[in-house]
């Protein structure tokens, strides 16, 4: 009687599961559309959305996209890259150029004043055009891990000796932006942003805009995630992943598979640093820190490394519990972020998603 | 009542010296203000031995004089007649304005030029650089001829030749130019710089100037270039106290333990606590604090590293990566714990007196005791580590496991027992390696954060399983690094020397000393 009830369960829920799941992507997509929306309403309607739960909303939208970035290059490369806040970070800091240059309109950035600079360094001529921003988002980001990228996969770099490469590669980012004469204002960064596009930063339109746009970028990279994933090159890479001796005997070259996909990650994150900036109104060298880099690798391994849903999940997940503990609990948020790490890779070795599935089957 | 007889004793032995210049004492006393003025610029330069005492106790405020202005001198707190005709009126301690006190100072300085201890004559030449009258050029001149430590010898040409430059005639100047170019002080680079930016006239002393100069910024230049090859030394030794344990861990499990940096600030931590605990109960011995600290820092470090091993870590064998974020969990833990318990400030963790100061070496280069001393512990602890790989069973076995697992465990090495006792040495090194970091630096919750990425460039580059990989690979990093600083600063260093590794591993990926292997995935 009992197994057979278990059995029955069982086939119902083979066959509810992936509805179930649908059904719920298609209702958290259909609020995320609706968020910006409602923001738009006055400010004492019901429905009100405040500019901080937007705010909010959108950052972990931004880090969505940089979980699914690093799980491309993890979870189906195998390469656990612990410095993506760095190409995070340089997305953010181009972005933020252009959006200085907005703030300062024909003089020179606040910061650059206070060092009495006189001119502009080389690297920003240009910066006040809002394209050629756009190509510095993608184009820096993407250089840097080529030029990593290929250095490091042609002397066949991997495991944890390339992790404490990147690692090392942002901390040195890190510290070279801290430096006042790197011309990027030191500690403090770039923060007071007026304008974007002649938009008011801070108006409901404008953010909602911003959000709309980075929800477009993680739907954009969740289907090219999809696409990627469904190809032969997935499956190479998850033979990179998996056994890549065996599959450079098969007369594969595993070189440019992991160079390709490594700098699309860097550009993912580029992009999504670029949209984090106008909405969070701030960047500076923390984060390049290796701590937060590290911190995205736990995202991706709590939501499931090898899914492109899990990534998400545990972005948003470890997000969401860092707002409130850091508002609640602040003591215990390292304690428990800790404990986060032992357990997942202890007990959750495929994630969230993983669960799910074996709930589902 | 022999107390009272050896101090009448004593006293009487600290009066013979100042009784020999009771004539001295009596016509300081008996002067008016301008005739002790002339007095002290006489003593100075015509300093004699006896002299000495009496213008010490001057100094000290200990001379004082009665109604009838004869000379007393205080001795634990009692006035005892320097001449014979003594009054009976209570003397009082004679007061000194700044003219006096500076004349004072440097006839002071001008009898210490003849002490017996080198570093009392280097002050007293150091005081007449600055404020040598030119009555003094003869005194300076003697002792200059007789003098036979290189510092103090050093410091008096520097005060011979300043005193030498200011004279109009050009003979003497180009001797005092000579002169300065034989020394290695850094003010003697100033001195011959000024004079010639100055109006110096006489063509042959410029050229004597400028060929001194030469010579002393030569003299200089191996100054700094020794210094810098220490301080690299000093950062080799500190980046090998942090990166042996790891390289020890990585090689035999293939992990590598974010967590090791902890283990850093927990020995650092114990020493605090061994330091506090010395102060409360045995501080007579608060000396000896840091030695005591070692085997305590040891055993916690140690004890905590077996206990991550058995926990966590040994679940994850076979899966670098996660092992890598789990022992990331555990420092942010760790941290966190030590940042509640002792406070987000830094504890403070003194150097005892024999880490204090320094070894003056050359007049711009001082070796600070605790960098020497911590130089000598790094290579202590190697070679001890040295020792118990290779000469005791665990050695044996920890070397066995790391060539080949599999194979070390048919042949019945207890790997299990291996790995934690292996992960407790590499724990116990880092524990070391705190104790030594509490007495150069900063001891804070955050403190192995700093040297964690540094110790993992270590075994990058040194490669696994060899101690010599480690040490040439920890000793080139720090060397190459202070090397680079003052070149093109800190950060860029640090990048270029990243820069530099990424190159390095194109050609050896498996470090300097690789073993060879023949097992491939």
């Amino acid at each position: 009687m009992n197994t057979m009830n278990q059995t029955l369960l069982l086939r119902a829920s083979a066959k509810v599961g992936p509805r179930v799941s649908l059904a719920i992507g298609l209702t958290v997509l259909a609020v995320l559309l609706a968020l910006p929306l409602l923001h738009l309403l006055p400010g004492d309607h019901a429905l009100h959305v405040s500019s901080y739960t937007l705010t909010l909303v959108g950052k972990i939208l931004c880090y969505a996209v940089v979980a699914l970035a690093l799980d491309l290059v993890w979870g189906y490369a195998g390469l656990l890259s612990l410095g993506h806040g760095l190409f995070f970070a340089l997305g953010g800091y181009a972005m933020g150029m252009y959006l200085m240059r907005q703030s300062a309109g024909d003089g020179l950035p606040a910061f650059m004043s206070f060092l009495s600079w006189s001119e502009l360094p080389w690297y920003w001529v240009g910066t006040e055009h809002f394209l050629w921003a756009l190509c510095l988002v993608v184009a820096v980001p993407g250089l840097l891990a080529f030029v990593f990228g290929y250095f490091a996969f042609r002397s066949r770099i991997k495991g944890v000796y390339f992790s404490i490469m990147t690692q090392a590669l942002t901390f040195a980012g890190m510290l070279l932006f801290f430096r006042n004469e790197t011309g990027f204002g030191g500690n403090n960064g770039f923060t007071d942003f007026k304008r974007i596009l002649g938009f008011d930063i801070t108006a409901p339109g404008t953010r909602a805009v911003l959000f709309l746009a980075s929800l477009l970028l993680l739907l954009g990279s969740l289907y090219l995630g999809f696409r990627l994933a469904r190809s032969k090159f997935g499956r190479v890479l998850t033979a990179v992943r998996d056994a890549e001796n065996r599959l450079m005997f098969c007369g594969y070259d595993p070189r440019g598979y992991k160079l390709f996909i490594w700098v699309l990650s860097a550009v993912l994150c580029g992009l999504a640093g670029a949209l984090y900036v106008p909405q969070v109104g701030i960047i500076n060298p923390s984060e390049m820190s290796p701590t937060n880099s590290i911190e995205a690798a736990v995202w991706v391994a709590l939501g499931g490394r090898g899914s492109l849903i899990g990534p998400l999940l545990g972005a948003g997940l470890v997000n969401g519990m860092k707002s409130f503990f850091t508002v609640a609990l602040p003591e215990y948020w390292l304690f428990f972020l800790g404990a986060l790490f032992i357990l997942v890779t202890l007990y959750l070795p495929k994630g969230i998603y993983g669960l799910i599935k074996r709930g589902e089957q | 009542m022999p107390t009272a007889l050896y101090r009448l004793l004593l006293s009487l032995a600290l009066l013979l010296p100042l009784g020999a210049q009771a004539g001295d004492a009596l016509e300081f006393t008996r002067a008016g203000a301008s005739e002790q003025v002339r007095l002290l610029e006489h003593w100075s330069a015509s300093p004699t031995a006896e002299r000495r005492a009496f213008l010490d106790a001057l100094q000290q405020g200990r001379i004082g004089a009665d109604g009838d202005k004869n000379p007393y001198v205080q001795q634990a707190g009692q006035w005892q007649p320097l001449t014979e005709a003594n009054s009976d009126d209570n003397p009082r301690v004679l007061r000194l304005n700044n003219r006096l006190r500076g004349l004072l100072n440097t006839a002071l300085a001008s009898h210490a030029l003849s002490d017996e201890n080198a570093g009392a004559r280097l002050d007293a030449a150091r005081t007449l650089q600055r404020n040598a009258p030119p009555a003094l050029l003869p005194v300076l001149e003697q002792r200059f001829a007789q003098e036979g430590d290189d510092a103090v010898h050093d410091a008096l040409a520097l005060a011979l030749a300043n005193l030498q430059l200011a004279s109009p005639e050009a003979a003497t100047r180009l001797k005092a130019v000579r002169l300065l170019g034989e020394t290695g002080e850094p003010q003697a680079k100033t001195r011959l710089q000024s004079l010639l930016d100055g109006d110096e006239a006489d063509p042959a002393v410029r050229k004597a100037a400028e060929t001194s100069l030469a010579q002393v910024e030569r003299k200089l230049f191996i100054g700094e270039l020794l210094g810098q090859a220490f301080s690299g030394l000093s950062l080799g030794s500190i980046l090998l106290l942090a990166a042996l344990g790891l390289a020890i861990t990585f090689g035999l499990l293939g992990v590598i333990n974010m967590a090791h940096g902890e283990m850093l600030m927990l020995g650092a931590y114990s020493t605090y606590l061994v330091q506090i605990g010395f102060q409360r109960l045995a501080p007579e011995y608060l000396a000896l604090y840091p030695l005591a600290a070692l085997p305590v820092a040891f055993l916690v470090t140690a004890a905590i590293g077996m206990a991550l091993e058995r926990t966590v870590i040994r679940h994850l064998y076979g899966r670098p990566l996660e092992t890598l974020l789990a022992t990331w969990g555990i420092s942010l833990i760790l941290i966190q714990l030590v940042r509640v318990i002792f406070g987000a400030q830094n504890v403070e963790v003194a150097n005892p007196a024999w880490l204090s100061g320094g070894w003056q070496v050359l007049p711009n280069l001082v070796l600070p005791w605790n960098r020497i001393v911590i130089i000598g512990f790094a290579l202590f602890v190697v070679a001890l580590t040295w020792l118990l790989l290779n000469r005791t069973r665990l050695g044996l076995n920890v070397r066995a496991v790391t060539q080949n697992r599999n194979m070390a465990a048919c042949c019945g090495v207890p790997t299990g027992k291996v790995d934690m006792l292996a992960f407790g040495l590499g724990s116990g090194i880092a524990g070391l390696g705190g104790v030594a970091l509490s007495q150069i630096g900063n001891v804070g919750p955050d403190l192995g954060q700093g040297y964690i990425i540094d110790s993992f460039l270590v075994v990058v580059l040194g490669g696994v399983g060899q101690l010599a990989g480690s040490i040439s690979a920890a000793f080139g990093l720090g060397v190459l690094n202070k090397i680079l600083e003052p070149q093109i600063g800190a950060v860029l260093g640090k990048i270029l020397i990243l820069a530099l590794i990424i190159l390095f591993i194109q050609k050896r990926p498996q470090g300097l000393f690789a073993l060879r292997g023949r097992v491939i995935d």
